[in-house]
């Protein structure tokens, strides 16, 4: 099938890029736009190391496929430098050790600031729930739950 | 792990989705399963029709005493409060253990039903419901009972050129009892067992026990139900006393 010119906004920049419709957005993402902080792991929507945020919702981009993209606004990982929840946790992902070869990390933050953003109330369990579309092969995930707790409690407290 | 190349249309309104569709294009909703089978090359189609954007396919309104569900309202929508009332809640707390919240904001409660995968949640769970599927062809709207809209793995009584256009389910009296149970490993997976139990006053409890290797199994009275006879036809015994467990669980849950 030819490329045919998609146009999408990614990180606030419009885009227009030339894909084949089958093409994914991870791959669209990388390789088209060189934005290569969002991870590829299973390509069936399974481990969440491809989660970007589309159209305000966090959402696996190696399932939804170029064509279905068209006007669509996306942001990944490379598009919360200046996003205060997203500032916050970074930091306590750093303080708590929530990460160590790093290769869920940019799916695991969006997920992160989804949760911190919709469930203010949330407790351990729910975290834990929540993140259970999210795998981490090194850190066990305890670090990455108390450096989301942390954040919940500090946002609870101010 | 990339699908055979395919090509893509975004129908504007309903004619031209069910013109693509006769002319051999797949439809896709959420693609959180048509997106995997692509990657998978489990599903090869030359043209993908994208739903997402026809006017009126996602979003509920109720109807006098009947609920309509656009087929492409996602599950998040539902976990997040989009059907009011009883029925809403029962659906939401169904919702919210459907996979994972990035699959749940663009996967959708039609595309779940149409794809017919007995461990899906919408499959087990909506045939417990006096309720219709609405499907949509060239002729019009026809309704299906939703107790007889999953007819076989993966398939639905769904005829070819038809779309799923809405799940029509009753405003629930606040004294509707509901009780459901799956068992899976881990929050999000597929379910290994499925069982509900809807209790409407004056009316008999309907149970469904799904996630088997058939459709799932509809009892439209399951009033002095004998929960081992139900199950001697599961082969697998590991799968049998799961399924015997599902259904004593919400026979208890709903005394
Ligand atoms: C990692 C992962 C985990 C999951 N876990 C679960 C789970 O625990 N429980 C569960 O129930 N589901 C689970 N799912 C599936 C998910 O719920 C999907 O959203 C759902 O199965 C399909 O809905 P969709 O809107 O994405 O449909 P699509 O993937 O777009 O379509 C699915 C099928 O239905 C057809 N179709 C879609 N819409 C229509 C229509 N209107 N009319 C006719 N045919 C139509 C398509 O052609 C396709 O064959 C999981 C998915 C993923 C990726
Ligand atoms: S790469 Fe997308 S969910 Fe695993
Ligand atoms: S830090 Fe290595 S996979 Fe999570």
């Amino acid at each position: 099938m030819t490329r045919r010119p998609i146009t999408l906004t990614v990180n606030g920049r419009a885009e227009t890029v030339l894909a084949e419709p089958r093409t994914h957005l991870a791959d669209l993402l990388r390789g088209e736009l060189l934005l290569t902080g969002t991870h590829i792991g299973c390509e069936h929507g399974v481990c969440g190391a491809c989660t970007v945020e589309v159209d305000g919702a966090p959402a696996r981009s190696c399932i939804l496929h170029a064509g279905a993209c068209e006007g669509s606004g996306i942001r990944t990982i490379e598009g919360f430098d200046a996003d205060p929840v997203m500032a916050a946790l970074r930091e306590a992902f750093s303080a708590e050790h929530a990460l160590q070869c790093g290769y869920c990390t940019p799916g695991m933050l969006v997920t992160a600031r989804d949760i911190v953003l919709r469930l203010p109330e949330a407790d351990e369990a729910r975290v834990r729930e929540e993140l259970a579309g999210n795998l981490c092969r090194c850190t066990g995930y305890r670090g990455i739950v108390h450096a989301i707790l942390r954040v919940l409690a500090e946002r609870r407290a101010t | 792990m990339k699908p055979a190349a395919f090509d893509y249309a975004r129908p504007a309104d309903w004619p031209a989705a069910l013109a693509l569709l006769a002319g051999g294009a797949r439809p896709m909703a959420g693609g959180q399963s048509l997106g995997p089978m692509l990657n998978l090359r489990l599903a090869q189609p030359e043209r993908v029709a994208d739903l997402r954007h026809l006017p009126g396919y996602a979003g509920v309104e109720v109807q006098g005493e009947a609920i309509r569900i656009g087929a492409g309202t996602t599950h998040a929508a539902i976990e997040d409060g989009a059907v009011p009332g009883r029925l809403g809640a029962i659906l939401a707390g169904v919702a919210r253990r459907i996979a994972y919240r990035p699959v749940r904001n663009r996967g959708t409660i039609g595309g779940s039903l149409a794809h017919a995968d007995p461990a899906a949640d919408w499959v087990a769970v909506l045939p417990a419901f006096p309720g219709h599927a609405v499907a949509l062809g060239p002729y019009g709207e026809r309704r299906i009972p939703l107790a007889r809209f999953v007819t076989g793995v993966f398939e639905t009584a769904l005829a070819p050129g038809e779309l799923l256009r809405a799940i029509e389910l009753p405003v629930l009296p606040e004294t509707a009892r509901w009780s459901h149970w799956k068992f899976c490993r881990k929050p999000g997976e597929f379910s290994k067992a499925t069982a509900c139990l809807l209790a409407l006053p004056d009316a008999p409890p309907r149970l469904v026990l799904a996630a088997l290797d058939t459709a799932p199994l509809v009892i439209e009275d399951a009033t002095g139900l004998d929960p081992a006879a139900l199950v001697t036809s599961i082969s697998d015994p590991w799968r049998r006393r799961l399924a015997l467990t599902a259904l004593r669980r919400v026979l208890e849950g709903a005394a």
